[in-house]
């Protein structure tokens, strides 16, 4: 039962990515060349799924807990530093050379075109490269302290 | 004897430009239905929409029920244009109009920032903006920002 929920809740999203334009990259692009070829339609998704957001998790956070876990798992931490800033500024800096973004190209994948599963590798090896600096760094910190 | 340059920038900023069409309504219905996931996600299982995070959690899983869930998401995701093509007759639009050196560069790129900065578009600008937690605020901010920067050199600066 709560496969299926979870499912149906990732085909919402596939859909609602598939006719935003978030999985097309020309569209991504353009949005952010206001100099150029603008197509101001990516405000209306922000726009649509933040406010829906908004009002949704304020429903939810009126309960104890979700329907099949006995706890929210929120990101707690308050910490703005220099990882969080420049890990931002550097996803910024490939979202703008590809276009695609995680979100975008999850769904897209079942397209089948062969540059989102190019992307997507590339994607992934990215996340694994990051996760393992992190605990080679996270490992000499401990020798040397 | 012809040399032929190494020219990584002008690789990267190689591409042509697809106009595409303003869309406001399709747009805003596709943001609705990305807004009902992450309520129901969090409703029902108690986690955030974040791409980059489930897609990591998929590789690094903390027991097999994590992994399932993850992969199940996923499942749902991918499937989500083929519900498309069988209401409308069509595959969304993937217009790619840059290099695929650009696309791996990117996608590379992406993969680090994203999980250095804990977050990305789904994660940090939509269900963590959604929340108001300023760390995610401040990291929306940073990487549209940095976005409108990058695609104005590409195609304004390197490849005008």
């Amino acid at each position: 039962m709560k496969l299926i929920v979870i499912y149906l809740i990732g085909l919402i999203f596939g859909v609602g990515i598939s006719i935003s334009g978030m999985a097309n990259p020309a569209k991504v692009l353009n949005f952010f060349d206001i100099a150029g070829a603008w197509d101001a339609s990516l405000i209306f998704v922000m726009g649509g799924a933040l406010v829906t957001t908004f009002i949704g998790y304020k429903l939810v956070f009126g309960r104890a807990a979700p329907v099949f876990e006995g706890d929210f798992s929120v990101p707690t931490s308050r910490k703005i530093d220099f990882k969080l800033v420049g890990g931002s500024a550097v996803f910024g800096i490939g979202w703008g050379i590809a276009g695609f973004c995680p979100g975008g190209a999850l769904p897209a994948l079942g397209t089948g075109r062969w540059e989102v599963f190019a992307f997507t590798a590339a994607l992934v090896a990215g996340i694994l490269l990051a996760k393992f600096i992190q605990s080679a760094t996270a490992r000499t910190a401990r020798v040397t302290t | 004897m012809i040399e032929t340059a190494f020219t990584p920038w002008t690789s990267l900023a190689r591409g042509v430009l697809i106009e595409t069409a303003f869309t406001p309504w399709t747009s805003l219905a596709g943001g609705v239905l990305i807004g009902v996931a992450s309520t129901l996600l969090m409703l029902f299982v108690g986690r955030v929409m974040g791409a980059t995070g489930v897609l990591a959690g998929l590789f690094q899983p903390s027991s097999g029920q994590d992994f399932m869930w993850r992969a199940v998401l996923l499942a749902g995701m991918v499937t989500g244009p083929a519900l498309i093509w069988l209401i409308s007759g069509e595959m969304p639009a993937v217009e790619v109009p840059i290099s695929t050196t650009a696309l791996l560069v990117g996608g590379l790129i992406v993969g680090v920032g994203g999980t250095y900065g804990s977050g990305c578009t789904s994660g940090h600008g939509v269900c963590g903006m959604a929340r108001l937690s300023p760390r995610s605020i401040v990291a929306t901010l940073t990487f549209m920002t940095v976005t409108f920067a990058t695609v104005f050199i590409i195609r304004h600066v390197i490849g005008g």
